[in-house]
């Protein structure tokens, strides 16, 4: 078992204040969050904490009123999308948001390209090294045997994993995975929780799930968030023996301890 | 693939012969529907390919085919003359930015320039708000019927209702006889066979898997690092660049352009055309475009009245049946074993939705 490490490295992502409203009502409101490099980060909370919001303010889906997002030392939080996307940010979305009408390799090619500028898109091959990330990603995934069938045609579970590909493929140094073990049987996200465990010695994962199997199994640090606020953070026996903790889920507290068990 | 390049190479030899073994007649109405044909190819690549359907690519065809009709008209005139329609309409001088139509160049650059700065402009104002789908259709189609209406009001500058007419030259020769019927045609087919190129080149780069990747999921794509909009704003401009060319050839075929040319139903039609072709397939649209146009001449000769029911009800027929149009009958075939693969997945992908929502009913 490694030991949960909060402050130990430098930090990668800080999200200060961070308060989102939509028509008044506050899906953030004042959430901080610090992350350091190589590690995971579980988030949890009852439904409508905030956490896709979270994710949303991070990566400039949604713009937050107050607040700001630093990532690497700078200052993100009005960047347009795409271009927090090439300072090392990438996000696997709640339902697998893969393109259907693409193969699966061309999927994870568009997301290996290092040169994502318009005017650099009028060439036909990939590079060496981009090539060599879709086929180590190919690997990585397992569905090295299905690269050439469209992803539309893929299981849903499958979907998943190549919606995961395809963020590890980007290379960023933070990804910000939303309920990645949705909808896989239980042999697959304990795959998926290995998958990641193995990949934070080069990236840095911010995971959302609901389910406690899983998150014990990433073996991480857990954040707990309620009403747009971080409300504890600790391992996950820490966050799970918490009185307040156990008050936010209200009448699922038991549900919780018994899916931890 | 392969069998796919021989049939395109066998349908142009068939298309650069056909001034041996069809009637003048005829070969005049194909040669005006391969012109046709080139506005097709535009809205394969922003609407088959890039998932934005617009309504008015007959702005950019017009903007193409006045471009080039003002300096025909211009060129059939004695030195210091005005064209007729200026002289009916009182103006006693030919305003600068006519004149300039004088020179060739600069003409037949503005077929090309012109609509595709227009429509790279109307692209980059749209889609940087973020405005896409039913909500572009209806801007697009709204703008057809705005320049239609514009090109009637101003009689002194544009001919109005009439458009532009009775030309004589272009680069010296007659635009009267066979000869110039002949070359004009195989001019046409050299455009069409270019313009295929180019998009089936566009569609094989990294831009035109990017370009299908946004129809498929805009957020995913823009959350990879592409600046969607940008990939969007220059494929529009492409085949508003491709419109031009188009409106400019369809004219010369006729020898005249009006309002009544570029407005909302020639929109409409062009896009049925390429509907029934099939929007995603090149060859599809180019063959659609000849079918749907041949039916219309052939229709509204016989029963005037009878053609928009027609096309309405194809239109219908093509949504509905037939998503991928003519170019789908022919894979079909071949399809038929992926039909089946992707309906189960798509069985699977429903009972773990109905699984989810249960799950979630249940925790919630």
């Amino acid at each position: 078992m490694r030991e949960p490490q909060l402050e130990a490295r430098e930090p990668l992502l800080d999200v200060e204040g961070l308060t989102v409203s939509f028509d008044g009502f506050k899906a953030l409101d004042g959430m901080s969050l610090r992350l350091t490099s190589s590690s995971v980060r579980v988030l949890i909370g009852p439904n409508g904490a905030g956490k896709s919001t979270l994710c949303d303010a991070i990566i400039g889906h949604v713009r937050p009123v107050s607040g700001r997002v630093v990532f690497k030392g700078k200052d993100i939080t009005s960047l347009p999308e795409y271009q927090i996307v090439r300072k090392g940010i990438c996000r696997k979305f709640q339902t697998p948001g893969v393109l259907e009408s693409l193969t699966v390799e061309e999927n994870l090619a568009l997301s290996a390209r290092r040169h994502r500028e318009c005017w650099r898109s009028f060439g036909r091959t990939l590079s060496g090294e981009g090539r060599a990330c879709v086929n180590e990603t190919l690997e990585l995934i397992g569905l090295a045997e299905k690269r050439n069938m469209l992803a539309g045609q893929l299981a849903h579970g499958q979907k998943q994993w190549l919606e995961i590909g395809i963020v590890v493929a980007s290379d960023a140094d933070l990804l910000l995975l939303d309920e990645p073990a949705a909808g896989m049987s239980h042999g697959e996200a304990a795959q998926t929780a290995e998958l990641i465990r193995r990949l934070s010695q080069w990236h840095s994962f911010l995971v959302i799930d609901h389910d406690m199997a899983f998150v014990a199994q990433l073996d991480a640090p857990v954040s707990v968030m309620h009403m747009g606020r971080l409300l504890k953070e600790g391992t996950l026996a820490e966050v799970r023996n918490d009185p307040q903790v156990a008050a936010v889920y209200l009448g699922r507290a038991e549900e919780v301890s018994r899916a931890c068990a | 693939m392969r069998l796919k390049s021989v049939i395109d190479g066998l349908i142009l030899i068939a298309l650069a012969l056909a001034p041996f073994y069809l009637s003048a007649y005829h070969l005049s109405l194909l040669g005006r529907f391969l012109a046709l044909a080139i506005v097709s190819l535009s809205l394969v690549l922003i609407w088959g390919w890039g998932g934005i359907l617009s309504l008015g690519q007959g702005v950019f065809w017009g903007l193409g085919g006045y471009a080039l009709a003002m300096h025909l008209k211009l060129a059939s005139l004695a030195p210091g003359d005005l064209p007729d329609f200026m002289m009916w309409s009182g103006l006693d001088h030919l305003p600068k930015w006519w004149a300039v139509f004088h020179s060739p160049a600069l003409a037949l650059t503005s077929v090309v320039v012109l609509p595709m700065a227009a429509a790279g402009a109307l692209g980059w104002l749209i889609f940087h708000r973020r405005v896409g789908g039913v909500y572009f259709a209806l801007i697009t189609q709204a703008l057809a019927l705005a320049f239609s209406t514009l090109l009637i009001s101003q009689q002194p500058y544009t001919g109005g209702f009439n458009g532009l007419t009775d030309f004589s030259t272009i680069l010296g020769y007659s635009v009267n006889g066979p000869n110039f019927e002949r070359g004009l045609y195989w001019v046409t087919v050299g455009a069409l066979t270019g313009s295929f190129l180019l998009c089936q080149w566009l569609r094989q780069t990294n831009f035109g898997r990017v370009l299908v990747a946004i129809r498929d999921g805009e957020n995913r794509v823009r959350f990879l690092g592409y600046n969607a909009m940008a990939y969007k704003t220059i494929a529009f401009a492409v085949g508003g660049a491709l419109a031009g060319i188009s409106g400019a050839l369809y004219m010369l075929h006729v020898g005249v352009i009006s309002p009544a040319m570029v407005g909302v139903v020639p929109s409409i039609e062009m896009v049925v055309a390429v509907a029934v072709g099939g929007r995603e397939s090149l060859t599809g649209v180019i063959l659609g475009t000849l079918l749907v146009n041949f039916c219309k001449d052939w229709i509204s000769s016989a029963m005037p009245d009878l053609w928009l029911f027609v096309m309405g009800a194809l239109f219908v027929l093509v949504v509905t049946a037939m998503r991928g149009g003519l170019a789908d009958l022919a894979e079909f075939p071949f399809r038929k074993i992926n039909l089946r693969q992707s309906r189960k997945t798509k069985r699977h992908d429903s009972v773990i939705a109905v699984e989810k929502e249960a799950e979630a009913s249940k925790a919630g």
